[in-house]
């Protein structure tokens, strides 16, 4: 009985914040304005703008994980290689940025990457070529991967540093070379620990619109700004919230995917 | 418009200490009005001028946007007596019969209001019964002297290829959309599609010129020089101008869009008497002045005009002039058919690649 009482604020809040608003999505985006049955808003994503868009996302996304992976495993390799003081105040410098608003961070980029801004300044001053990726793709890719690079780098991190030097001794005493140590042991125990890093930044990069706002300048339309522009120009709940059930589809098959390679939840201990 | 969205920090705080404050500090009649205004939008000295002459207590309230405000006084949880919405919100107002007509009798300063923007008024109040006009303003160009060597008169120098890459367009459909309707010559309220068309033809044409899509950024980029020439709404340019004193705006001759923000009182107003009391000590000259030179948004007080020097007089942000006033056209309400085939076509815009 005081197990149920104890666990009734986690309840409450699940129902709160989780089930009512994903009903409330499923019914927005099941109905017209008028409250009748409809399937308009989720085929609505058929139409070229937003197919489009939901493709540009998926390719910016897929890309910025793929980045976020190639530069955060090695860092996580060697950070495990570290002493533990000197590695846990790399950590803690790797996350510092992460106290400060993400607006702030991304608008930060916006001023550094302008055309007259710091960077191009001081590139100007060393009369170095301009560095022209404000308001493009690119810039929309640096911007994910520089805010959402911690995630991945902590779970590679947390399943890293689990593997105990003994298994890795092992395999190099059974003859195994470094390369066949790293490929053939580390790599498959650290699994977990990718997986859950690519879910961690592709999903909200597949859904950001804040990042293409600033960064991309308005110029380039993911499938975040096609649900924001239903929500807020034309106040289409309805729309909106139907493009949103598409989205989360995506979402769960990634997530469902990723699943098969992440059996025991091991990489979820962030 | 804009500048609002920036002072809600120091909106919510001047809300919270003129209803705290401002109780004690004048004679005390019993008598309230309570007011419900931008954030932002008023010089706050004004207030305490108004309780210490009319012995009336002031409870004053902000909001951030027309759409925010709107459900308050429908829902009339809480009752205001007298608020300042702009001009396509008026409208929807009236049409709901939220509003009361205005006693002008106890508004005699309503003589100090121009003619023309009491003229422009009647688009979204025909009789000029429920409104008087507060503050407008237009939608122009803003440009960089240092960097554009032509006077700019036209919305066409948005198209201008020897400008890209340094060219900054407001992100909203309705602003985005007025430059190529005004220089097609059709209406910015416009729901035709084919003449709608037209327009985001132009747009997609205009896109590999332009440098971004934004809002407030506008500031930054005309201020740093990163871009030379902008859409700007009228009641940034003085601020804008100090910040670089080689911006120069101008309404284009094709005509634009103005806004209106107006005081209107709610029909369930509980003190309506006060509130008129309210506008007309607004409309005093010097008041009228006094707020101008506080919020810079362009007054339609012509006493205040007659006050002002001839430098800001002959700045087309404050006044635009009456041969331009009279091509600039309030937006309406679209309703929703109309905002959908906005949204529809501003996505494909910006779906397009560069």
């Amino acid at each position: 009985m005081s197990k149920k009482l104890l666990s009734a604020p986690y309840l409450v809040w699940m129902i709160g914040f989780t089930i009512i608003p994903l009903a409330l999505i499923v019914y927005y985006g099941l109905t017209d304005r008028s409250g009748a049955f409809t399937l308009e808003n989720i085929m609505a994503i058929a139409t070229p703008e937003r197919m489009n868009a939901l493709i540009r996302s998926l390719k910016l996304s897929l890309i910025s994980t793929a980045v976020c992976l190639v530069l955060a495993y090695p860092l996580a390799m060697i950070l495990k290689s570290l002493k533990v003081k000197q590695s846990s105040f790399i950590v803690f410098i790797f996350i510092l940025p992460m106290w400060m608003n993400f607006l702030l961070r991304t608008m930060a980029w916006q001023t550094l990457l302008d055309r007259n801004g710091v960077i191009n300044q001081i590139l100007n001053f060393l009369h170095l070529p301009q560095l022209n990726i404000i308001n493009t793709q690119t810039a929309i890719v640096f911007g994910m991967v520089y805010n959402f690079l911690p995630f991945m780098v902590l779970p590679i991190y947390n399943v890293l540093v689990k593997i105990g030097d003994d298994t890795v001794e092992a395999a190099r005493d059974l003859g195994a070379n470094s390369v066949q140590t790293f490929f053939r042991v580390i790599l498959p125990l650290s699994v977990p620990g990718v997986v859950s890093g690519i879910t961690m930044v592709f999903v909200p990069a597949l859904t950001t619109f804040v990042i293409s706002d600033l960064l991309g300048g308005g110029m380039v339309l993911l499938i975040g700004n096609v649900i924001e522009q239903e929500f807020t120009f034309t106040a289409n709940w309805n729309q909106g919230a139907g493009l949103s059930l598409v989205l989360m589809v995506f979402i769960l098959i990634s997530m469902a995917l990723l699943a098969k390679y992440d059996k025991d939840g091991e990489g979820a201990s962030f | 418009m804009k500048k609002r969205m920036l002072a809600a920090a120091l909106a919510a705080m001047m809300c919270v200490s003129f209803t705290a404050g401002c109780g004690g500090g004048s004679e005390d009649s019993g008598e309230k009005v309570y007011v419900y205004n931008w954030g932002e939008y008023i010089d706050e000295e004004v207030i305490q001028m108004f309780e210490e002459e009319t012995g009336i207590e002031v409870v004053y309230d902000t909001f951030e946007t027309n759409e925010e405000m709107y459900p308050v006084i429908e829902a009339g949880g809480r009752v205001y007596d007298v608020v300042c919405p702009s001009d396509y919100m008026i409208e929807k107002m009236i049409a709901n019969d939220l509003l009361a007509e205005i006693n002008f009798d106890n508004v005699p300063n309503i003589q100090y209001v121009s003619d023309s923007i009491m003229e422009g008024s009647k688009a979204f109040d025909p009789e000029n019964k429920y409104s008087v006009p507060y503050t407008f303003g237009t939608l122009g160009i803003l440009y960089n002297t240092s960097m554009i060597d032509e006077e700019i008169t036209s919305w066409t120098s948005l198209w201008n290829e020897e400008y890209e890459g340094n060219i900054l367009m407001y992100n909203s459909p309705r602003d985005l959309f007025t430059a190529p309707l005004a220089i097609l010559g059709y209406s910015l309220n416009t729901t035709d599609e084919n003449e709608l068309n037209e327009a985001k033809e132009m747009l997609l044409e205009q896109k590999p010129l332009v440098q971004r899509y934004v809002m407030d950024q506008i500031k930054d980029s005309m201020i740093s020089g990163s871009a030379a020439i902008a859409m700007c709404y009228s009641g940034e340019v003085l601020q804008l101008q100090e910040g670089n004193s080689d911006l120069a705006y101008v309404v284009p001759e094709e005509g634009s869009n103005y806004f209106i923000d107006s005081w209107v009182i709610p029909a369930n107003a509980e003190n309506k008497e006060n509130a008129e009391a309210w506008i007309n000590f607004l409309n005093k000259p010097e008041i009228a002045l006094k707020n101008f030179e506080y919020i810079t948004y362009s007054t339609p007080n012509t006493g205040a005009q007659e006050l002002m020097d001839e430098e800001l007089l002959s700045n087309p942000a404050v006044f635009p002039g009456e041969d331009i006033l009279s091509k600039c056209e309030v937006f309406h309400s679209l309703g929703e058919e109309g905002d959908d085939l906005f949204n529809e076509m501003w996505m494909e815009i910006r779906d397009a690649d560069v």
